[in-house]
């Protein structure tokens, strides 16, 4: 088994892992608030993240789990986070909506649809005056719908600044869509990348369920954004996740089983169709098929996941509330007052 | 050194480019369409034009570009140009900036400026003639400035772009290009966050700041040929609000005159007004009066705009009126 094989299947393991810890914890009751888990674009984050330096600035949504972890966050200071309680990264003030971690450059997490477009490309333009480091910005093809994706497309390309836009288009085809659904784009456009080609904005579409496709696709366009090309716009097609639905998410069929690469099936029709398009199991396969690697070999990187996430929902749990007068501290940060 | 407002503003653009290569100027139209004073940026277009952005009429994601290079290290003005447009960009200012030293538990930071040239400046009509401190004044995290003097344009600027390490709105009024003060390169600048006592005096407080401190001052010169003498205090800035020297004015002088160009209902003077009821109501020998712009839209019609406006003699009017004269 090759490191790289090892490395993404433990990463995108992690993610769905940590999901199934929230909507675990939200169940009993520990984890209060609405909150979004990234179940089915693990392959996403994880090759993108790949293709990214230390000096890279990412931002994310209200969907932020996924590309924290394959960033190198704390799923322990990330859980304790979310579930409000000191020890995490913001100590209780952002819970999941707003999750950021500084040292990894990720300053903020914005939780309005489009909200972090614009601040991503005000990072690349420091990027770009500091002659290190590119920006990313991650967001869902509600993210179009907004006036601030097309005032940041047309900043980024007049400035000609060091940015990759990654839409990743989880919305459910208009022709699956049940009368009364709730449905995430109305956008009328075929394609998402040819909104931004008619600001001469290059844009290209990959499919979100291919982990090795995106490795190869965020590796060249970050190589060309890093090297002064300016702007570019990948649709990440993604297949929407049964358990991802308008209001709290759910677990269908349970926690996901490696069995289900090896012939097994969850006991919920909708999974069993998606599987087919879930990006963790079709890697799997595809690896297994090559001979990459063995279920011995899955078994063990899985049980360290979830040996870790253990400790990291542990770390959360132990962690106390913040105390009240905490309320009250980072509205201003200190400076010196006069010249 | 005598210098004007607008040669404030532009010195201490000027020198703040010149001290920190990451002061960038995101839009620069800082004066407006006033084209003697424009010719005063000549300088900083001559230097550092490099560092002045082209920009897309963009509001919202302008504001939000120097939030972003600010967290990661730039030290930007974003020029929104007529204070109402800052509506355009209020996602990014109100949802973005000011709250994001706060969500992040004190991670990141952004030392952004978003310059406002605000107000009512003549026949601006309702849509361009908006002074937002008071609307502002209602989002925790961000600092807004409210220059009413040249001294206080050049340093207040000059410290935003140099020193601030919290977003601010520069909130700028066209009116106030032209008025002079004296300006001692060599003395310390009034900490922010401690208003200005601008003229001392002992029978009344004129709490003013922006556009109304010419006004109050003016007003100050006709009540003391009547024998009056009023206290002017220049807040300079509405957050941080100098509490305590406006508390200290009224104590002295015993009666207050809140002036101010925002309107009345919820306004800044509503604020110093709720103070002075909280925590000065003993030292009033009167009722405050608020001199601030009635709640309605602002008119186009000269003769209209005229009626709404907080001028020096409705000022001079609610200080005998305290004064029970």
């Amino acid at each position: 088994m090759s490191a790289n094989v090892s490395s993404n299947l433990a990463a995108m393991l992690k993610i769905r892992r940590f999901e199934e810890q929230c909507i675990a914890m939200a169940r009993a009751g520990k984890l209060p608030g609405h909150y979004h888990v990234y179940i089915g674009q693990e392959a996403t984050a994880v090759a993108a993240c790949a293709a990214l330096k230390p000096e890279d600035f990412l931002f994310s949504t209200w969907r932020n789990h996924g590309h924290l972890l394959a960033r190198g966050a704390s799923p322990g200071k990330m859980l304790a986070e979310i579930l409000g309680r000191s020890g995490g990264y913001a100590g209780g003030k952002s819970g999941t909506l707003h999750l950021s971690a500084n040292d990894l450059g990720m300053p903020t997490t914005s939780a309005l649809v489009g909200g972090s477009l614009p601040l991503a490309t005000g990072a690349a333009l420091a990027c770009k005056r500091q002659g290190k480091g590119i920006a990313v910005a991650f967001f869902g093809d509600a993210g179009l719908e907004e006036g601030a994706f097309y005032e940041s497309m047309i900043i980024a390309q007049v400035w000609q600044v060091p940015i990759l836009f990654v839409c990743e288009n989880n919305s459910i085809p208009p022709k699956d869509r049940k009368r009364g659904q709730y449905t995430s784009s109305t956008l009328p456009a075929q394609r998402l990348g040819d909104v931004t080609q008619s600001l001469q904005i290059p844009s290209e579409a990959v499919d979100g369920t291919d982990l090795t496709a995106m490795e190869e696709c965020f590796k060249r366009l970050t190589a060309e954004v890093r090297n002064g090309g300016g702007p570019r716009f990948v649709e990440v097609c993604c297949s929407r996740w049964p358990g991802n639905i308008m209001t709290w998410p759910e677990l269908p069929g349970g926690d996901w089983q490696i069995d289900w690469a090896f012939g097994g099936k969850p006991d919920v029709d909708a999974m069993v169709a998606w599987l087919s398009s879930d990006p963790l199991s079709l890697y799997l396969k595809k690896q297994l098929a090559a001979g990459a690697l063995d279920r011995t070999q899955i078994e063990a990187i899985d049980a360290a996941v979830k040996k870790e996430m253990t400790g990291a929902a542990q770390f959360a749990l132990d962690s106390a509330f913040p105390e009240a007068s905490e309320a009250y501290r980072h509205v201003f940060a200190a400076q010196e007052s006069a010249l | 050194m005598k210098i004007t407002f607008a040669e404030g503003l532009a010195q201490a653009i000027y020198e703040a480019m010149a001290a920190d290569s990451r002061v960038v100027l995101i839009g620069s139209s800082f004066m407006g369409l006033n084209m003697t004073a424009r010719k005063l940026m000549e300088p900083a277009v001559r230097d550092y034009s490099d560092r002045m952005l082209v920009t897309p009429i963009s509001e919202l994601a302008l504001a939000g570009a120097g939030i972003g290079a600010a967290m990661c290290g730039q030290r930007p003005v974003v020029d929104l140009g007529t204070g109402s447009f800052i509506f355009q960009a209020f996602a990014q200012v109100v949802n973005e900036a000011a709250n994001i030293h706060y969500m992040s538990g004190g991670q990141s930071k952004a030392p952004v400026t978003f310059y406002c040239l605000a107000g009512m400046r003549g026949m601006g009509a309702a849509q361009h003639s908006h002074r937002t401190q008071a609307m502002l004044g209602q989002v925790p995290g961000l600092q807004i400035l409210t220059p009413g003097g040249a001294d206080d344009a050049y340093q207040l600027m000059k410290w935003s772009l140099l020193k601030s390490q919290n977003p601010t709105v520069f909130i700028c009024h066209s009116l106030l290009f032209t008025e002079t003060s004296e300006l001692d390169p060599n003395e310390p600048m009034l900490p922010v966050g401690r208003a200005r006592i601008r003229r001392q005096g002992s029978d009344v407080s004129i709490i003013a700041s922006s556009i109304t401190v010419p006004r109050a001052m003016a007003a100050a010169e006709l009540l003391e040929k009547q024998g009056i003498f009023a206290e002017v205090v220049d807040l300079r800035t509405v957050v941080p609000l100098d509490r305590e020297t406006i508390l200290k004015s009224v104590a002295k002088t015993g009666r207050a005159v809140i002036a101010d160009e925002c309107h009345k209902s919820f306004g800044v003077a509503a604020e110093i007004a709720a103070t002075l009821a909280e925590d000065g109501l003993s030292f009033l020998k009167a009722p405050v009066r608020r001199v601030v712009v009635p709640d309605v839209p602002i008119p186009f019609s000269q003769s209209l705009e005229e009626e709404l406006t907080v001028s020096t003699e409705k000022i001079v009017a609610a200080a005998l009126q305290v004064l029970g004269r």
